[in-house]
């Protein structure tokens, strides 16, 4: 039983280690952060029910390891590096805008088919990461601790150190990019 | 009226807060004759399911 679990989390690690690694962007913390939760597991494996997936319950510890990993680090880091990414804001907006503010007809998003049956497929996924991965750091981060981390948008201020209203400004910037980057890498060629 | 570029704006903020009235009209009369914003707002459901599942709350 003890055996099965060990080799049972062995197996996931490396699951758990890319989930941590799109999120913290350090490959120390990242690994930091798994070798904690599998020590954790390991040692309070009694805590599991099985109501939930292994996995499931696996990934909500490292959550917490993670959440902890942001908050100790400094919130002025966050926000200098934040003005960084906004950069390519400016070019992003003319690449898909006209100067009213409607879609340029390249850019205009289609409607993407059978999100369901993509969700099925192993090849979905990684493109999924990939385009998270190219998400500008700082954004990343911000999208990360409100669809991951399950923070709330007056949390993230308070961790990063960023105004509301600038949250909602990087928030939109990282669903834009990241479904721009979908819809090409994935979207675009499933109705082919 | 709203542009598409304040509509993807709004449609991100509905993820995260709850809108305001005015601000609820507004998108609503936009997306109707709005193909592309159409779109986007499924897309953000899309998004957010991708990664409630990405996250352990399915099997990717």
């Amino acid at each position: 039983m003890e055996l099965d679990r060990q080799s049972e989390l062995n197996a996931l690690r490396p699951d758990l280690l890319r989930f941590a690694r799109l999120q913290l962007r350090d490959a120390g913390a990242a690994e930091d952060a798994v070798q904690e939760t599998m020590l954790a597991a390991l040692t309070g494996s009694h805590r599991f029910e099985s109501r939930s997936s292994y996995k499931t319950w696996l990934i909500s510890i490292l959550r917490n390891k993670i959440v902890d990993i942001i908050r100790g680090q400094s919130r002025e880091s966050a926000a200098t590096s934040l003005a960084d990414d906004e950069e390519g804001d400016a070019l992003l907006d003319e690449s898909l805008f006209d100067p009213r503010g409607h879609w340029l007809p390249g850019a205009r998003p289609v409607s993407w088919a059978d999100p369901e049956a993509s969700f099925e497929q192993q090849q979905f996924w990684k493109v999924f990461e990939a385009c998270l991965d190219h998400l500008p750091p700082k954004t990343a981060r911000v999208f990360m601790m409100r669809e991951f981390l399950g923070f709330e948008t007056g949390e993230i201020c308070k961790e990063t150190g960023i105004s509301s209203s600038n949250c909602w400004v990087v928030l939109h910037r990282a669903r834009m990019g990241l479904r721009a980057c979908l819809e090409t890498r994935w979207f675009a060629g499933a109705g082919d | 009226m709203l542009s598409c570029k304040e509509a993807t704006l709004l449609m991100s903020q509905e993820q995260d807060r709850r809108l305001g009235m005015g601000e609820r009209i507004a998108l609503r009369l936009h997306v109707l004759i709005c193909a592309g914003c159409n779109n986007y707002r499924r897309q953000m459901h899309v998004l957010r399911e991708a990664c409630r599942r990405l996250g352990g709350g399915g099997t990717p």
